[in-house]
This record gives structure tokens, C-alpha cells and sequence, in this order.
């Protein structure tokens, strides 16, 4: 790769008379591109894809739509202009000007975020690089592919902090995102939700709906930090991140309506016969996402989120929208947190709020998942069907976070550890439920036809028809 | 002690004296032999609050004689033996004024500590490698701090009038120890054997007459009636001609200018920064050095290396006790490499003349005291540099070097850095750093070219290599990292990995002073309310909490 190739990349951030970035991209690049090859969508790369591409920070640049080969993407870096000189908007630097560099003193901690979150956005491209060859529509195989390069595009994003703000340390790290590997026993992805595969497109919709949420809320934390370019980068982001967002919630959304059709069709209201996933598979496939993303947000009492808050580094969601938080100092207020009593009860417990600020932030997060529920349940209630999904209690299936070992049942009733593994397959997706759900999973690459088991979306991307050949094979 | 006497502490201690402004010692010097006595002015200590009674002493005192011990060597080479004693009858030092320490600051008490023991050092060193051999005539009462400093003598005598006695009290009166060096220099330099040091250190009497001196405390004891005569007869016997062959220089004032921005002399620079709780100090080597002339004395107290390793000395001192907010020293240099490794070697091959060699000893002694300075030390090798040599020591000193990938920035050995500047531990540098490898250490005498950041980084001799991209970020990382740290932890990490090797009587006295002797020093049986410190004094008794640690 020579500078001259810098032309190719989309960017704001002055590529091309910035001899750091240059530096550090002249050696990831390539290796990026290989760990693509390797690692991105397996079977695909050769293909033509109708895909969008962001390829300036103005209104129409974001979203430029045609055919592309994956792997000749044009993977860009962009930051959110600002208008004016930021100032910090929470903690205890509250309404000091925000940093355009990392501060020495907090360069550990702001290169473990950027880390942290960086490295999901690779290991969801691995966990996901065999779907395709299943996809139910050529409208959800191209959607699969949109959200796998912006993944990579957030990788970049991240990459860019790395290489543009930390240095030597800062380029290591960025090679180690393209070194470890989902599910790889030797050099595994950070988070352990990301070292499972995605072997199946109910599991990809969960996933999008749920895991990518957690995702999107982290992203929003951290678009209010006093580290102004790590605030752009994810301002940035959340633009695309919606996109993946619609992709789950609208994926299951499909996959309910197909399923109320299919119980509305048989006598028996037994969708099995008819090729359809059952509505007890799809609630228990929402309560092992739902409760594994929950686990993503952290301790919800955690010294570590209130040092966040307090230096700045990471905010509440929408922190500094008018209106929504009355103090952004957080010093004097308390929360009421749920937690486990020790005679295997809950109790609830005020804690410092800064202590608390996970929890704030799950908190969010789960109304933004309410809502999602209620969309579904109405197209359950549109087909005539009776039966309703719900979330389960935070206090359900939980491996991090206050409740971590805690026997309960889905709607948060304690019970003890022996009945709740008697009913685990009652609330937890079985073995024969992934099963049955796989044996479903075949490819439709015909324009405009449906898996039986998923309802056509209700229109197709950028207002092409539904039969658009989104992705043409070579 | 109440904290409000903290703050009368002076912010602007000045470490530059002269024998004219003398205010607590008496300097003479006939012929060969030198005396130094003891005559401290109770209402002339440091700050307000304390009295300096008995010849008990405080900062000022030391400063005073620190400069004594120096000029002896430069203006008074032919000196062959130095007297130490007391003006006051009666009294040679009843030590550390115990008000004064009970209004300092644990920052001031540590760096007290230190410095009291580099002059003791420095006196000890001139006894080994400057011909001029300290001796200690103890003419009275000899206590705490007064016997640390009679131990860094040579031999120690005392006066025999039933009265007099040696003693280190400081544990049954005070709670505290006779760590200034006291219980080191007791067992490793005197070889006092240690069950009767252990007596002897909780013995707040002290020890008098003959068995001072068959307990090897003291080298011999003379009647009041011959005390004078007998240890007068005994210097000059040490002295003999002396050496006469040296012609002293005068050493001229090192003071610096201080302004807002720094500390600024002629060679030396320091300027606040680049951020809060940071210094840089700049040495600038002249492009033009004279040769060493055939009688080296003419140089005179200007000479390059004399008047910059005094400078750095000077401006290390006021760095610790003026400004114990600064945390990270940056280092960096700026001149001829080539410059620097000509002085070296004119230096070196004049060494068998005094006035080099005493230039040599004062640079050792000077990057001993960068060693003991308890504040982070990068180097910076940048461009314009010239750590070669004797200034590439600094970089060695340094907890980290950071050097810039450019075709003209270079460092460069030469024979100063093999074991003519030796550390506290009788180690190079070199030797200290590559400790696990001293094959490699003796094979860089091999090296004799100028290095660049490649080559120095290949041969183990710089922490970082960063090009010119990286090189103002990583800094700036690193630089503020480092600043937002805790203090206490940096120091204590500092001191345990700066002095890797052998333990020598040197390490043992400023390890055990800086841990030891000043954890006890902040424990409530000291210092707390009821504490014997606190207490000292005042007629109500201290209490303990008897648990050991």
C-alpha cells in the first residue's frame, strides 16, 4: 500500500497530511484486509453486493448506496463535525473545555474502553461468517453483509482512536483486534458473549436486536465522553448502528408475524408441521439474548463505572440531552438497586448513584427493549393470536452483575438452584430447540422469495422493490 | 505539633554559602590540617519555632558544613587532615534539633536525613580519595545526630571528664531511631559488635571513658587537661606535610536566577513543565571547551565541568526541598556530543592531577545525588543532544530514557561511563543496569563510537526509541501518566529499582533512612498524639500501642 492509496480511504480527519495515521495505517491495512478474507463472510467475497457506503459526514454522504465486492469496501473514518468547542458535560470536570487529546492520567482506562468496545466489532463479523450460506432472503443475506462491513467500519473507527491518540501502545492494540478470534481457545475476543458462533438467523436477530442494543447504549455513553474524538467517533457510529438495530428488530418482528400466520393456518396451532418456529422457541431464544446482553452492561454496583462517570470518561445515555438529567454531577443522589438478600430473597439497596452508573444505563436499555416487545405483541394481536412474549427480569440467567448465580424464574420469582435447573429447558432454549431451529435454516438467494419460516419485511432497502437483486453471485 | 507550624518552613532554601557568611560553623585552616567547629547560634535556625540549643542542629547547619567539607578540597587541597569539634564547652552536638523536626514536614524530615548523610559521605569520601582525613574530637556531650556525625569521621576521640559521653538516644527518649546513617555506619563501618549495639542504642546515657572505647564507639579518650594537645598531636601525626604540592582554587558563587518560569544558571536550566507537577532541566554544553592546561588549577572555578556539576548539584537540592510538589524531572541536554566525549578524555588522562581528579569526585558525587533524588527522572534524548559520557550518566541515572529516531541524534560511551562515576552501590551504572549480563556491560567498553537510536536500542542502553511521528505524543502520554500517579508509590518503586547489585554501607544507610527511619517517624508512636516525638519535652509520658508490626 503506498500514501498515495490514503485517496481511496473516506474520511474526515485529514488522511491525507496526517503522517501518524498514515504510519500506523500503512501496517494494519493489509492486515486487516487478510483478517477480512479469513474471517469476514465465508463464500461471498467474490460477489456484488447493493450495499451502502458512507463516504462523507454530510447529510446524503452517509448513506451512498450501489454494488460492491465486500472486500474492495471502502471502509472510512469519520467523526461527527463539530460545530463548536465542546465542554465537558458531566462528572467532576463538568463544563471545563472537552480534551481533543487523551490526558496521560486516564490513557489506560480510555484505551480499555476503546478496546473493549473495538473488539466486539470484529468478533460479531467471525461469530456471523457462516450465515449466509443460509440466508432466508437475498433481502437478509445483503442485510447480513451491510451490517458485517459496518462492523468493520466501527473497527476502523476505533482503530483510527488507537492509532491517532495512544501511541505505540495504540498501534499494539490495534494489531491485536485483528489477532484474536472469536471462540479461539489460545487468543479469544475480550467479551465472552462474542466467542460463541451465530449458527443460525433467529440467533442473528437476537442478536442484532438485543446484543447489538447493549452495543448501541455503550456507544451512546461514550458519544458523551470529555475524550472529544472518542465522542465523535461514536456519534458517528450510532448513525450506522441504527441500521443493525432494524435489521434485529424488524428480523424477529418477521419471524412472529410468519409464526402467528402459521397458528392461525393449522387447527392445532401447532406451527412445527407447517415449517414455522414455535412462539415458546422464540421466548426462550429472548430470554437467553436479553439476559446475556444485560450481563454486557457490567456490575450494576461497580466503583469502575463511577470513576467513569466521575473523570469523564463515559456518560448516561442521551447525558447531555436538555431535560433528561436535572444534575450532571451525580454527586448527592442515590439509586434503588435490587439485589440479592442472603436468605436467597431480593432486597432493595440505595447505593451511591455514580456507583450505579451501569445499572442507569441498563435501565435505559430495557425500556428501549420494552418497546421493541410491544411492537412484536402487536403482531401477535393483529394475526388473532392470544399469546404474548415478554422480557425477563434482570434477576433471570444472569453470569455478571448483582445477580450473578441467582436462581429465579423468567418473570424474577427466586427459586432454588435445583428446580431451576429442572426447568431450564422451559425458559432457556434446549438443545433440540437449536436443533429444530437449524434444520430450518436454509439458503433462498431467490430475488423477492421467503424462507417459510420468516415474513417478507415490509418493503425493501433505499425504496428499491422487494425482488431487487440485492446481491448479484458471480 | 500543631500543623500550623508547618508552614513556616522557608520555600526558597538557598544551598549557596560561603565561609564569610558562616553563621553556626568555625572553619580554619593552617597548613596541613583544616578545623571545624561546631559553634551553632540557638536563634539563627531555618524558620521560627524552634531553638538551636546545645549545638543541636537543622538544615542550616548542614548547608554550612556541606560547603566547609567542599571548599577544604578545592581551596585547601594541601589540607591533610580535618578536625571536627565543638566552640560550645562542654558540648560537641547533642544532634537534629527535635523541635525543628517536630515542626518540618515528613517531606522535609526525609530530605533532611538525606542530605545530613550525602555531607557525611561527602566527608568520608574525601577521607578515601582526597588525602584529607576527618577526624572527630569529641570535646563534650556527644548525642544522637552529633555521634552520626563523629561515626563519618575517620577516628573519633573523645574527651575523658566523667561527664562526656557518646550516645544515640533516640529510641528510649524519643520513639525514633538513629537512622540518619547512626545504626548503619555503628555495625558496618565501625564493626561495632551488635549485641552491644543493641545496648548501647537503648542506652539513653550513653556510653563514657574507657568503655566507649572498649566497645570500639570511640578510638581513644584523653583527659580534659590533655584533650587538645593529645588530639592535636593526633591530627597533625595524620596530616604530616599534607599536600603540599597543591595549589587550591577559590570556588566563586553558584547562585541561580529564579523567576516565575524556573531555575536558571549558567550551564544549568530548569523550567517548570511542560505540565503541572513536572520540571525540564536543559544542560548546555559550550561548543568551545579550553584544553587542560599543564597546570589544570588555571581553569579556576569556571571550568566547564566544575562550575556545571556544582550548578546540578545546587539546583538538585533546591528541587527537593523547594519544590516537593514536582514529581517528574525531565533531562535533557544540549551541545556536542563530540565536545563532551573530548572533555572526558582530557579529564581522564589528567586525572593524576588533584584539581581533575577533585572535579572527577565532585561529578560522582553529584550523579549520586541525582540517584537519591525521589522524584521520576526521563531522559530525553532529542535532537541537539549530547548524552555522551559523563552526560550520558544522567540517562542512566534516569527511571526511563526516551530517544528520537533521527539520523542525527546519537549517544556515545566513553571510559567515564565504565566505573570512574560509580553508583551507591560501588557499581557503574552500566554494570547496575545490566546487571543479569556483565559480559554484555564490559563488552560496551568496546563501543567507543557514537550510537544511534537503533544501535542504542540494540545494546540495551535506552528505554524507548519513538520517530519524529510518535515521538511528541508519546511523550505527552507518558509524561502525564506518569505526573497523575501516587506519589508515595513512585518513590518507593523508584528507590527499590534504582539500586539493583550489591548492598554497600552506602544503600544500606539511605534505604534504611527512607523506609525505616521515616515510617517510624510518621507512626503514632512517634508523631501521634500521644507519641514520644510529640511528647518530648513536656512532662506527661508517651503512651505506646505495644503491638509490633
Amino acid at each position: 500500500m503506498s500514501i498515495s492509496q490514503f485517496d481511496s480511504i473516506p474520511n474526515n480527519v485529514d488522511l491525507n497530511s496526517d503522517r501518524k495515521l498514515q504510519k500506523a495505517l500503512l501496517r494494519w491495512q493489509p492486515n486487516y484486509l487478510d483478517w477480512w478474507h479469513e474471517m469476514g463472510p465465508e463464500g461471498f467475497q467474490a460477489d456484488n453486493i447493493y450495499l451502502r457506503t458512507a463516504i462523507s459526514v454530510d447529510a446524503g454522504g452517509w448513506a451512498h448506496y450501489d454494488y460492491v465486492k465486500m472486500p474492495e469496501y471502502r471502509w472510512g473514518i469519520f467523526l461527527t463535525p463539530r460545530a463548536t468547542e465542546q465542554t465537558i458535560g458531566f462528572g467532576d470536570e463538568l463544563g471545563k473545555p472537552a480534551w481533543n487529546e487523551v490526558p496521560g492520567e486516564f490513557r489506560k482506562e480510555l484505551r480499555r474502553i476503546i478496546v473493549t468496545q473495538g473488539d466486539t466489532e470484529p468478533a460479531s463479523v467471525e461469530q456471523q461468517r457462516l450465515l449466509g450460506q443460509t440466508a432466508p432472503s437475498l433481502y437478509d443475506l445483503r442485510n447480513l453483509f451491510q451490517v458485517n462491513v459496518e462492523e468493520g467500519r466501527h473497527l476502523w473507527a476505533m482503530v483510527h482512536l488507537l492509532h491517532g491518540y495512544f501511541g505505540r501502545d495504540g498501534r499494539e492494540e490495534a494489531e491485536d483486534m485483528l489477532v484474536r478470534r472469536s471462540g479461539n481457545e489460545d487468543s479469544p475476543r475480550i467479551l465472552e458473549a462474542f466467542n460463541k458462533p451465530i449458527e443460525d438467523w433467529l440467533s442473528f436477530f437476537c442478536f442484532a436486536m438485543f446484543t447489538d442494543r447493549d452495543g448501541k447504549y455503550q456507544l451512546a455513553a461514550l458519544a458523551e465522553s470529555a475524550f472529544d474524538p472518542l465522542a465523535r467517533a461514536t456519534q458517528f457510529m450510532l448513525t450506522e448502528e441504527a441500521f443493525h438495530l432494524f435489521v434485529g428488530e424488524t428480523g424477529v418482528d418477521r419471524v412472529v408475524r410468519r409464526t402467528a400466520e402459521l397458528m392461525m393456518q393449522d387447527p392445532n396451532g401447532d406451527v412445527r408441521k407447517l415449517g414455522g418456529i414455535p412462539l415458546d422457541i422464540i421466548q426462550r431464544y429472548i430470554n437467553e439474548w436479553y439476559s446475556a446482553s444485560l450481563d454486557l452492561f457490567g456490575g450494576e454496583d461497580s466503583s469502575n463505572a463511577a470513576t467513569y462517570f466521575a473523570t469523564g470518561l463515559k456518560g448516561r445515555y442521551k447525558e447531555t440531552t436538555k431535560g433528561r438529567y436535572a444534575d450532571h454531577v451525580a454527586l448527592g443522589e442515590s439509586y434503588s438497586l435490587d439485589r440479592p438478600d442472603d436468605k436467597g430473597g431480593v432486597m432493595t439497596e440505595d447505593i451511591p448513584m455514580r456507583r450505579a452508573m451501569n445499572a442507569v444505563l441498563q435501565d435505559s436499555y430495557r425500556s428501549d427493549c420494552e418497546r421493541a416487545l410491544n411492537r412484536w405483541n402487536k403482531s401477535l394481536a393483529k394475526a388473532g393470536c392470544p399469546e404474548r412474549l415478554s422480557l425477563p427480569s434482570p434477576r433471570f440467567n444472569r453470569l455478571q452483575g448483582v445477580f450473578m448465580d441467582f436462581a429465579a424464574l423468567p418473570d424474577g420469582t427466586p427459586i432454588t438452584r435445583e428446580e431451576w435447573e429442572s426447568k431450564r429447558a422451559t425458559f432457556l432454549p434446549s438443545e433440540a430447540d437449536r436443533d429444530y431451529v437449524k434444520s430450518l435454516m436454509t439458503k433462498v438467494y431467490e430475488p423477492g422469495k421467503m424462507a417459510n419460516w420468516i415474513a417478507a419485511p415490509a418493503k425493501g432497502v433505499n425504496g428499491r422493490p422487494q425482488d431487487f437483486e440485492y446481491v448479484r453471485f458471480a | 505539633m500543631s500543623t500550623s507550624k508547618k508552614t513556616n518552613i522557608p520555600s526558597n532554601i538557598s544551598f549557596d554559602t560561603h565561609p564569610s557568611k558562616y553563621r553556626h560553623i568555625q572553619l580554619d585552616v593552617d597548613g596541613s590540617v583544616a578545623s571545624i567547629k561546631l559553634d551553632i547560634k540557638e536563634d539563627q535556625g531555618l524558620w521560627e519555632g524552634y531553638e538551636l540549643k546545645l549545638n543541636s542542629y537543622d538544615l542550616g547547619v548542614d548547608i554550612e558544613l556541606a560547603d566547609a567539607v567542599n571548599r577544604i578540597r578545592f581551596e585547601h587541597p594541601q589540607v591533610g587532615a580535618v578536625s571536627v569539634s565543638s566552640a560550645i564547652p562542654g558540648v560537641f552536638s547533642s544532634g537534629a534539633n527535635i523541635f525543628m523536626l517536630g515542626s518540618a514536614t515528613h517531606a522535609f524530615k526525609v530530605n533532611f536525613c538525606k542530605y545530613t548523610n550525602e555531607t557525611r559521605l561527602g566527608i568520608e569520601d574525601a577521607t578515601e580519595f582526597s588525602g584529607q582525613t576527618y577526624v572527630a574530637a569529641l570535646n563534650g556531650i556527644t548525642s544522637g545526630g552529633g555521634y552520626e556525625l563523629a561515626l563519618a569521621c575517620d577516628e573519633i576521640y573523645l574527651v575523658d571528664d566523667r561527664r562526656s559521653a557518646v550516645a544515640l538516644p533516640e529510641i528510649p527518649y524519643l520513639g525514633v531511631l538513629p537512622g540518619t546513617g547512626g545504626l548503619t555506619r555503628l555495625v558496618d563501618k565501625r564493626m561495632v559488635r551488635r549485641d552491644r549495639s543493641d545496648v548501647f542504642v537503648t542506652l539513653a546515657e550513653g556510653l563514657k571513658g574507657r568503655k566507649a572505647v572498649d566497645w570500639d564507639l570511640v578510638d581513644g579518650t584523653f583527659p580534659s587537661s590533655q584533650f587538645d594537645e593529645k588530639v592535636s598531636a593526633r591530627i597533625a601525626e595524620i596530616a604530616g606535610d599534607g599536600h603540599p604540592e597543591r595549589q587550591g582554587i577559590e570556588l566563586d558563587t553558584v547562585a541561580p536566577e529564579i523567576d516565575e518560569d524556573g531555575v536558571h544558571y549558567q550551564h544549568v536550566d530548569l523550567r517548570f513543565g511542560p505540565v503541572g507537577r513536572t520540571a525540564t532541566i536543559t544542560i548546555t554544553v559550550p561548543d568551545q571547551l579550553p584544553e587542560i592546561p599543564s597546570e589544570p588549577t588555571e581553569l579556576g572555578s569556571g571550568w566547564y565541568p566544575l562550575r556545571m556539576f556544582r550548578e546540578l548539584d545546587d539546583l538538585l537540592c533546591r528541587l527537593r526541598f523547594n519544590h516537593p510538589e514536582i514529581g517528574l524531572v525531565l533531562l535533557e541536554t544540549r551541545g556536542n556530543i563530540e565536545t563532551v566525549c573530548a572533555l572526558d578524555e582530557a579529564m581522564l588522562n589528567r586525572r593524576d592531577h588533584w584539581f581533575v581528579n577533585e572535579v572527577v569526585l565532585l561529578m560522582k558525587r553529584v550523579l549520586k545525588r541525582l540517584d537519591l533524588t525521589s522524584k521520576s527522572l526521563f531522559a530525553l534524548i532529542d535532537e541537539g543532544s549530547c548524552f555522551a559520557g559523563s552526560l550520558l550518566e544522567l540517562a542512566f541515572a534516569a527511571d526511563r530514557s526516551y530517544m528520537l529516531e533521527e539520523d542525527d541524534v546519537a549517544i556515545q560511551l566513553s571510559a567515564m561511563n565504565h566505573g570512574v562515576l560509580p553508583m551507591g552501590n560501588g557499581l557503574s551504572r552500566l554494570e547496575t543496569r545490566f546487571l543479569g549480563a556483565a559480559d554484555h556491560a564490559s563488552g560496551l567498553t568496546s563501543q567507543t563510537d557514537a550510537l544511534d537510536s537503533d544501535e542504542a536500542d540494540e545494546l540495551g542502553l535506552v528505554t524507548f526509541v519513538f520517530d519524529d511521528i510518535d515521538w511528541e505524543d508519546e511523550l505527552r502520554l507518558a509524561i502525564e501518566e506518569r505526573a497523575s500517579m501516587s506519589p508515595d508509590a513512585l518513590t518507593g518503586s523508584e528507590a527499590s529499582l534504582r539500586f539493583a547489585g550489591p548492598e554497600t554501607m552506602e544503600t544500606k544507610i539511605f534505604g534504611r533512612l527512607s523506609a525505616w527511619q521515616n515510617w517510624i517517624f510518621i507512626r503514632p508512636n512517634a508523631t501521634g498524639e500521644k507519641g514520644a516525638l510529640t511528647l518530648y519535652g513536656d512532662p506527661e509520658r508517651p503512651e505506646f500501642d505495644y503491638r509490633r508490626t
